[in-house]
């Protein structure tokens, strides 16, 4: 087996994107984030992103390997801290393009303030939120994204809490672009992971991921094909922007046990970022000042 | 439109000055989140930085805070933050994160009374101990303790110098009562301003390892958008950044993590004496204290008590090698804190012999000298 593992990587052509000296990576048999990995590579290979100002920021958790993983500027910083630090980044170097690849709950419980906030500041950060679920590197235990009566470690008796609809949380945060696929859709992760590239402004993309291990087997779902299976029985596209486009409101991508899910991209409008805004009216009232009559001097000795 | 450094003589309080400091040093990003007492400083940075091209981000609280001047300084940016008590326990994880991914930024912390909310708009030295320990894991850190406006703008200065000089969070824990006073604040020339930054690196981007140190334990810094492909790490690391999940990796990163502090803190550590040569009690003082318990100095001398006063202008790290010389002529060391008891368990684990007085000072109000006094007396009889 070794030997075909090591032709296979001599041979693999993603092989110079990669930190191969961490390969074979940690995740578990039948998880989705090698899929999401790989579309991520293509998707920034098609949208011409240069290789040098790819930075990838992760917070903690199975999806928070995936930074160190990647042979870009990758940074795995405190769990859900990475969309804060991915702002000093972008903020402090426009040039770099800077993807925050992480999982549901870094991203949306303990991170969850930051999310929203970058989202209505209109930061240019690409967030990428595998979302499996589940706490998985703990060994699955409730999370901000978990079904309603879902079983976890944490949750024996079913989840008694109402989980994030991802897509309408991060619509009405202010994102310019927000999409939805689930790991069965590796073509769409890509065209999506492209086309928010290059889109300007605090895009979202949502990847549905199976879990085997900690939350297919205590939910009976089966292994990671199994999952993938249903997502292809339990397949509905919404494609468009919601705001002129009734039918593919957002609000109505709640993920229940067992129920359809839905995938598409959900919006995708354009406005000023955080930094244009800053651009554009700092010149002026600096100018304002500079020449206002009444301006306030230093209380020199 | 003013410059990076405003050349002159002003009547300024700390704040500014710690503002102006910062901006002299070269800072140019600064994230924050307002709290007492120290949003002056955030206030002047959002002021400032646009005239000088840097970039002012209010950010949601201070875990975020703390977590985006990192960000920043990943691209070379001289970054900082400000804050008070209660933002100082937020940005305690990611100073740990600073420690961990080794990267150069600057805290200011206006001490106020606490804990939680405590006493929002008054003086304290509480959180002395906070910023030696209070990010979890081991690790050695730079602290320094202004005792007036000036210091604020001086010492801020050498705050962002060291940060990059040894690749770590540095911090300035300054106080209410000197971060609202306002001073005489004497702005250097720029050319007469030192100015520190981190080394790049050495090698081509094949050769680049993220985490390998030089003789002085400090690696050398690549930042983001070079084509080194940098690997931070947050987890215990190698030489190269990949996770080494091993007592013996824990062992050689953190070892030197906190040698390349510990090896250089006689030359971190600063302090100041007075009165100290001939004295048998020595005061020890740091911060807005240190200049209230001056006259406490003076007036016992004019008493005959062989007093002397050592000022801490690092707080950490704490020079304990001059205590221990002090210790060997004194028969007593005097320590007023405004707080309930922190910088004295450092003398005192130091001082061998000698008897060490704790005089202390509730936080909520000026320290007054006549306590410091007697207590000099009650050890100098």
């Amino acid at each position: 087996m070794s030997v075909e593992f090591e032709e296979l990587r001599d041979i693999h052509p993603r092989d110079n994107l990669l930190r191969t000296d961490l390969f074979p990576h940690i995740w578990c048999p039948g998880c989705g984030l090698g899929i999401a990995l790989h579309a991520f590579l293509e998707g920034m290979e098609k949208a011409g992103i240069p290789r040098e100002k790819r930075t990838v920021v992760s917070g903690i958790g199975c999806s928070g390997r995936t930074a160190g993983l990647l042979k870009v500027d990758s940074y795995h910083t405190t769990h859900g801290r990475p969309i804060a630090f991915a702002t000093g980044l972008k903020l402090a170097n426009p040039d770099l393009h800077v993807t925050v690849f992480s999982g549901d709950g870094d991203l949306f419980a303990i991170g969850g303030n930051h999310f929203i906030h970058a989202a209505r500041r209109n930061v240019d950060l690409k967030v990428i939120c595998i979302n499996n679920f589940n706490y998985g590197m703990t060994g699955g235990q409730m999370g901000p994204t978990t079904p309603a009566k879902a079983k976890t470690t944490t949750t024996p008796y079913g989840n008694f809490e109402h989980p994030f609809n991802l897509p309408w949380l991060a619509a009405t945060c202010g994102a310019t672009y927000v999409a939805r696929w689930t790991t069965l859709d590796a073509r769409q992760i890509r065209d999506s992971i492209a086309e928010a590239a290059v889109k300007k402004g605090f895009t979202f993309i949502e990847i549905v991921s199976p879990c085997p291990v900690g939350y297919g087997r205590p939910n009976r779902i089966g292994s990671g094909l199994d999952e993938m299976k249903f997502y292809e029985e339990n397949w509905e596209l919404r494609s468009g922007n919601w705001i002129i486009q009734e039918g593919a409101n957002p609000r109505e991508a709640d993920i229940d046990l067992g129920k359809a899910i839905v995938v598409g991209k959900f919006v995708d409008i354009d406005k000023p970022t955080f930094l244009d805004m800053y651009r554009e009216q700092m010149p002026q009232f600096l100018a304002e000042k500079e020449n206002a009559k009444d301006r306030k001097e230093e209380v020199r000795e | 439109m003013r410059g990076d450094v405003l050349t002159g003589k002003y009547f300024m309080n700390g704040d500014i000055a710690a503002a102006e400091g910062a901006l002299a040093a070269g800072c140019r990003f600064f994230a924050g989140y307002p709290i007492t007492p120290s949003t002056e400083i955030a206030e002047r940075m959002a002021e400032r930085l646009p005239e000088v091209g840097g970039i002012y981000i209010q950010m949601e609280d201070e875990l975020a805070s703390m977590a985006a001047i990192l960000g920043a300084s990943c691209t070379g940016a001289k970054a900082m933050s400000a804050t008070s008590g209660p933002g100082f326990s937020l940005m305690m994880e990611n100073i740990g994160l600073g420690i961990m991914m080794e990267v150069p930024s600057v805290v200011v912390n206006v001490q106020r009374g606490g804990p939680s909310t405590g006493l929002p708009t008054s003086v304290g030295q509480q959180d002395m101990m906070q910023a030696r320990w209070g990010s979890h894991g081991d690790y050695e850190i730079i602290a320094y303790s202004p005792n007036s406006p000036q210091e604020m703008f001086d010492l801020t200065v050498k705050a962002f110098n060291a940060a990059e000089r040894y690749r770590l969070p540095v911090l300035v824990m300054a106080d209410e009562a000197v971060g609202h006073m306002t001073e005489r604040v004497v702005v250097p020339e720029k050319s007469a301003i030192p100015i520190v930054n981190r080394r790049g690196p050495s090698v081509p981007p094949a050769e680049y390892r993220t985490f390998k140190a030089g003789e002085d334990l400090v690696p050398e810094f690549a930042v983001a958008g070079q084509g080194y492909f940098v690997r931070m790490e947050s987890l215990t690391h190698d030489e190269l950044g990949r996770p080494a999940l091993t007592a013996e990796a824990e062992q050689v990163l953190v070892g030197r993590l906190r040698d390349k502090i510990a090896t250089h803190a006689h030359e971190i550590a600063e302090y100041e004496e007075f009165l100290t040569e001939d004295a048998d009690v020595i005061v020890v003082a740091y911060g807005i204290t240190s200049r209230c318990v001056r006259q406490a100095v003076e007036e016992a001398r004019q008493e005959g008590i062989r007093a002397g006063l050592l000022r801490l202008v690092t707080a950490w790290p704490f020079p304990s090698w001059r205590i221990e010389e002090l210790a060997v002529q004194a028969k007593a060391f005097v320590v007023p804190e405004v707080n309930f008891g922190q910088m004295v368990r450092e003398v005192q684990r130091v001082a061998g012999p000698a008897k060490t007085t704790f005089v202390q000072y509730p936080p909520g109000a000026m320290p007054h000298p006549d306590r410091t006094l007697k207590a000099i007396r009650e050890v100098g009889k």
